[in-house]
């Protein structure tokens, strides 16, 4: 660590120049943002996962997101606005987490062969969520682009078209995995790094921790997958009337009567 | 002692002497019987002895208190005179810590690198110009709370073996990055009611990506540290503090 160099801001804060206050707000901004997304992700999976109580429940959830208990009527914009805030939330953090990224190959190789070396947990979980982390760059973007712009199109037979006849199955199976990995590691990380649950005895709460950030990831990791099964059975069953939407079965009993 | 024969270990140890110019790195096998209680501290004096006298590592106190003896133990830092062999498989592989300038075979120079981190984060006591004038020997040290005098003197237990820094992948990438051995110093007089320095002069010296807002959580430091220090809850504590601080 020899810095033989004159470093620029070491000589600016010997002549009283303040140093910047951009780092603590950039690191602040970083776990805020990771924060939000991850809460987020898991409001998101609990609403999608509701097609396991069937079409008419996905149905009502997707009107409610739609504020139709509130408004009376339906209105999909909300759901482009909440696409719109949450793409936002996504770009900052990715932005301000790229910073870690290994800067260079000879970085990549550099932690490659630590972890090689260290055999260690943790060590290897951060490369996991540089690695989802890129991931999601591409898979994240394409699917708030569509949500935005497709809002009025979520429902029981849309989105399972969608992930069927539109191909969109590979895509959110792969997002999934990266979702449910960043998402809890970046959780268990948020606590250390802050000592959030770091109590009496950090080693031991620490232990606690990860025991739960593996069963959070099994959860939603199993959550998701039944969901992503259901949408797909739905969407192989719909196939041949690819477009035509949901009617509830409230609706149609109310036509027969 | 039994008579028991013991098993046979086989140390290999990565070799390199870069003060010879023609010298490759080479990974050379050592073969020899183990002993009750032994260390690999006691080991690598043997094969100094009796195998190869050429073979270079350090040692001072053999008990875990001067930090010279670190080196990576089958892969993970940790100090040769507290790992007993008996915990180990009979294969074990040794080489010289990453990151610090490389003397010879399983010698490095981790005071070089400590003392420039110490210069660097300015770690001792820094007083007040006016105290400092006003000092003299007549007036009584103010008295200190037990528990926090525990409290620094547990932060104050780490050796400097550079074990935490071999085991960052932070420096690892960036290696101008001050390592939790820098940033627990910084924790040690953050809390010190004897250290005048502020937050806004400790900012000075760690609130950047070099400094605390460069350590990734990773804590490769925390789980190889052979003293236990506390790296974790401090380095959280030390960036709750950059992050909370106010300008006046
Ligand atoms: C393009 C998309 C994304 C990229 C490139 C990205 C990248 C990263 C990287 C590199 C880190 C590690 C930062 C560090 O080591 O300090 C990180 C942390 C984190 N990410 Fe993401 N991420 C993305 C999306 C998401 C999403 C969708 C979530 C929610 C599930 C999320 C939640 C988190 C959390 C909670 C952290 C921990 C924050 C911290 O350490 O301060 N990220 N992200
Ligand atoms: S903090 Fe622990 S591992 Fe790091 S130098 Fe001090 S004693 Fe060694
Ligand atoms: S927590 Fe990780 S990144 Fe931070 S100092 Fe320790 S090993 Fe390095
Ligand atoms: S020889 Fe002093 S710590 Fe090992």
């Amino acid at each position: 660590m020899e810095v033989v160099q004159t470093r620029v801001d070491e000589v600016e804060s010997k002549f009283g120049v303040k140093k910047s206050r951009t780092p603590a707000k950039l690191d602040y901004l970083q776990s805020a943002t990771g924060l939000m997304l991850a809460l987020f992700m898991w409001a998101h999976m609990i609403l999608v996962s509701s097609i396991l109580f069937g079409k008419d429940t996905m149905y009502e959830v997707s009107k409610l997101m739609e504020g139709k208990p509130f408004f009376g009527e339906s209105y999909p914009i909300l759901v482009t606005f909440t696409a719109i805030l949450l793409a936002t939330i996504f770009i900052t953090h990715a932005a301000i987490a790229i910073r870690k990224f290994p800067g260079s190959f000879k970085q990549y190789t550099l932690y490659r062969a630590h972890m090689k070396r260290m055999k260690h947990s943790d060590t290897n979980l951060w490369f996991y969520q540089i690695f989802t982390g890129f991931v999601m760059f591409f898979l994240g973007s394409i699917h708030l682009f569509i949500i935005m712009t497709n809002s009025a199109d979520i429902g029981p037979y849309a989105s399972s078209d969608r992930i069927v006849s539109e191909w969109m199955a590979p895509l959110y199976l792969l997002l999934l995995l990266a979702v449910e990995f960043h998402g809890s590691i970046g959780l268990y990380r948020l606590s250390i790094k802050w000592g959030w649950f770091d109590g009496k005895d950090p080693k031991a709460n620490r232990k606690k921790l990860k025991k739960f950030k593996w069963a959070i990831t099994a959860f939603f990791m199993t959550l998701g997958l039944l969901s992503l099964a259901a949408y797909i059975k739905i969407g192989l069953e719909h196939k041949a009337n690819y477009g035509e939407k949901y009617i509830p079965t409230s609706e149609i009993q109310g036509v027969i009567k | 002692m039994s008579n028991e024969k013991g098993r046979i270990l086989k140390i290999s140890v990565l070799k390199y002497n870069p003060q010879v110019k023609e010298d490759k790195p080479k990974i050379v096998t050592y073969e020899l019987e183990e002993a009750p209680g032994m260390t690999l501290f006691i080991a690598l004096n043997e094969i100094r002895q009796h195998q190869d006298n050429s073979l270079k590592f350090d040692f001072v106190c053999r008990a875990g208190i001067c930090g010279s003896c670190s080196m990576l133990i089958n892969g993970k830092p940790g100090l040769a005179c507290r790992a007993l062999t008996s915990k180990m498989d009979a294969d074990i592989t040794l080489a010289p810590l990453p990151v610090f300038e490389l003397i010879g075979d399983l010698s490095v120079f981790t005071g070089k690198w400590m003392s420039g981190m110490n210069d660097r984060l300015e770690t001792w006591i820094h007083e007040k110009e006016e105290e400092e004038k006003a000092c003299s020997c007549d007036t009584i040290e103010e008295t200190m709370d037990p528990d926090l005098s525990d409290e620094i003197y547990e932060l104050d237990r780490c050796i400097e073996c550079g074990c935490c820094v071999a085991g960052c992948g932070t420096i690892v990438m960036r290696e101008n990055f001050v390592g939790a051995v820098g940033l627990n110093k910084i924790a040690r007089y953050a809390i010190d009611p004897r250290d005048k320095r502020e937050d806004a002069d400790y900012y000075d010296l760690i609130g950047d990506e070099d400094g605390i807002f460069g350590c990734m959580s990773l804590m490769g430091c925390e789980d190889v540290c052979p003293k236990d220090l506390p790296l974790q809850s401090k380095i959280a504590y030390m960036r709750r503090k950059m992050v909370a601080m106010k300008d006046k």
